[in-house]
């Protein structure tokens, strides 16, 4: 079976996710070939074990984001019969374009895969877990985190095709991160703050921490839509990104269960919250019962004793 | 200038999801609403047919219950309803649903859609990219606002680096994300002119769209697995303990 796994780039280069994905399409049985959108990530993909061909596709139209461009030049160079790309924005919608440019089913966001093809995957916000068969071609995007990275070591051949297609979306300015801070959806440790933070100011406390630990900071959406300069891009949650990372540190968040769909998933969560009977502690492998004003400090301390 | 927006009706984002013999139990989900980024989408629309655009069109693909989310997009200003009947959307896959609403959207007569960036009951975010193709439409997601731009269109999406600003012609179609914008609520006269609206009602087969075979089968629901229950500490003093288990227990620092 062919599998054709689109390599996830990040900052210019490949995303580790990619691994998985090549992981994922050995499980069931496919030989993988990567492509590379814009040539991003070539090299790199080529050294993923079981790995057996790398495609980096080049073109003009990679210098700007337009999922129906990529989609038609990614789709011409390469046939296959399954398509693989992780459950990231960007993936979910080439991955979505390619299938319907092919008529071909796409199932979102799977957890698991078995030969066949099963695939599993949470619904309702992970209320409910599903499972299904797809018949091929199809196409199946992956959550991070999910599966098993393949290894290092492969030595495939890359080949460069040059493949443009006709761009329709125009940028016209672009407007940078009020900060250099790591994204929540990139980060393995993620720390967040919410309406018991008191203060968007208060924040500069879970900065501090994220900084010692090299974690992204994130927030309930009460903490996003209550003060201004919480932006947006850092709500976790129902509306806002879902994560897994392996820890994942809730202050002053009571845990509604719209915040719980974007991070009940993570491997390991640390709540602090001076509510005992908070729902946060539902879910919470480590609870703390306290407030942020005595348990931070303290966080501070015994971290930077590592 | 026509506006289509998709809406999809979904379980309430507080209600419970049962799972009885192996499936869900949609008869027992408590309240129904529209999809959390659909009503983003609906709001962003609304305020583009504001600013001059042409006739706002709803639609959505559902069994029956579904009009009433329909008559709720009424309400707030949408000039007409089309509700394409289907009783198990879980029996469509993505082509099917897609196709549905292409069509709808094609006989509306709109040439732009506005949707949600994903359903809250798939969570999937395959319908914006698909519609788009079929209407051979460009497609831009991750959308948090849409304003003119002479002839053209605006949209704020998210990008790596922070937000871009972006420029398309219809035929396209935004996919949103939850913005700055504030939802709308109805007041009493549009509630009373939304009772007067009617949705069209049309069947897969008006569209010409053939839901027969679907190549997703679902096997079955399983409740999410449950954690085992966690470990809880009293006070600040505790901090030290937590952070040696972290790292000890847990090995995650
Ligand atoms: C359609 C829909 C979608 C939604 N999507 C999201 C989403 O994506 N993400 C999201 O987060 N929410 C979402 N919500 C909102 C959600 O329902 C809650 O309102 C929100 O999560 C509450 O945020 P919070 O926990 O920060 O605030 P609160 O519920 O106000 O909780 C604050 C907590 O801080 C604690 N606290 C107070 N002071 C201190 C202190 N000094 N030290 C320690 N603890 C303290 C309190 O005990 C309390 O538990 C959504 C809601 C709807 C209807
Ligand atoms: N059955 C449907 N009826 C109307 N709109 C839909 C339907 N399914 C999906 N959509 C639209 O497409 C968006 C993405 O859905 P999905 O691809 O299922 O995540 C939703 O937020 C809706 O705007």
């Amino acid at each position: 079976m062919d599998v054709t796994v689109i390599a996830e780039t990040s900052g210019g280069g490949l995303h580790p996710v990619t691994a998985q994905l090549v992981g994922a399409a050995a499980s069931i049985g496919g030989t993988p070939t990567v492509l590379c959108a814009g040539g991003t990530g070539a090299t790199e993909a080529a050294s993923i074990s079981g790995v057996v061909k790398v495609i980096s596709v080049v073109g003009d139209c990679f210098e700007t984001f337009d999922s129906g461009a990529w989609a038609k030049a990614l789709n011409s160079v390469t046939g296959g019969d399954v398509i693989i790309a992780a459950a990231s924005p960007s993936g979910r919608e080439i991955a979505a374009t390619m299938a319907a440019i092919r008529g071909i089913p796409i199932v979102q966001d799977a957890t698991d895969l078995a030969p066949g093809i099963s695939v599993t995957r949470p619904i309702y916000s992970g209320k409910a877990i599903e499972t299904s068969t797809v018949t091929t071609p199809c196409a199946i995007t992956l959550r991070a985190n999910a599966f098993e990275s393949a290894g290092e070591g492969g030595s495939a051949e890359v080949s460069t095709v040059n493949q443009s297609a006709d761009v329709a979306v125009a940028v016209r300015e672009a407007i940078a991160k009020a900060s250099e801070r790591l994204d929540v959806a990139e980060a393995d440790i993620i720390i967040s703050g919410g309406r018991g933070m008191g203060d968007p100011a208060n924040f500069s406390h879970l900065n501090e921490i994220s900084d010692m630990i090299g974690a992204a900071v994130g927030a309930s959406r009460a903490a996003v839509d209550t003060w201004e300069e919480i932006p947006h891009g850092m709500q976790v949650g129902q509306t806002g990104k879902t994560v897994t990372p392996s820890l994942y540190i809730a202050v002053g968040i009571s845990g509604a269960i719209q915040h719980l769909a974007g991070m009940r998933t993570s491997k390991y969560i640390v709540a602090i919250n001076k509510d005992p009977d908070a729902p946060i502690f539902g879910v919470a492998d480590y609870g703390i019962v306290a407030t942020w004003e005595a348990a931070l400090p303290a966080l501070k301390e015994e971290l930077g004793k590592l | 200038m026509g506006i289509a927006v998709l809406l999809k009706q979904v379980p309430d984002t507080t209600a419970k999801i049962s799972v009885s013999g192996g499936r869900v139990d949609e008869s027992a989900v408590s309240k129904w609403s529209m999809s959390p980024y659909d009503e983003y989408a609906l709001e962003s629309a609304l305020q583009l047919k504001e600013s001059g655009g042409g006739d706002l069109v709803a639609i959505t693909c559902g069994p029956a219950r579904a009009v009433k989310m329909l008559t709720d997009a009424a309400a707030v200003g949408a000039d007409s309803l089309i509700h394409i009947l289907v009783e198990d959307l879980s029996a469509l896959d993505s082509t099917q649903v897609q196709a549905i609403l292409a069509a709808a959207v094609a006989h509306s007569g709109s040439d732009i859609v506005f949707c949600g960036k994903q359903a809250a009951d798939t969570n999937a975010g395959s319908t914006g990219p698909g519609v788009a193709h079929l209407m051979d439409a460009s497609c831009v997601t991750m959308v948090s606002e849409v304003t003119p731009d002479g002839g053209s269109l605006m949209a704020m999406r998210a990008s790596p680096n922070g937000n871009e600003r972006v420029s398309v012609s219809a035929p396209c179609v935004f996919a949103f994300d939850k913005g700055i914008i504030e939802l709308r609520r109805p007041n009493v006269r549009g509630i009373m002119m939304a009772k007067k609206k009617v949705a069209e009602t049309l069947g897969p087969a008006d569209l010409g769209v053939d839901i027969s075979t679907s190549s997703v089968s679902i096997v079955g629901h399983t409740p999410p697995p449950q954690k085992p229950p966690g470990q809880k500490f009293e006070g600040a003093d505790s901090v030290a303990a937590v952070v040696s288990k972290l790292r000890d227990e847990a090995n995650v620092i």
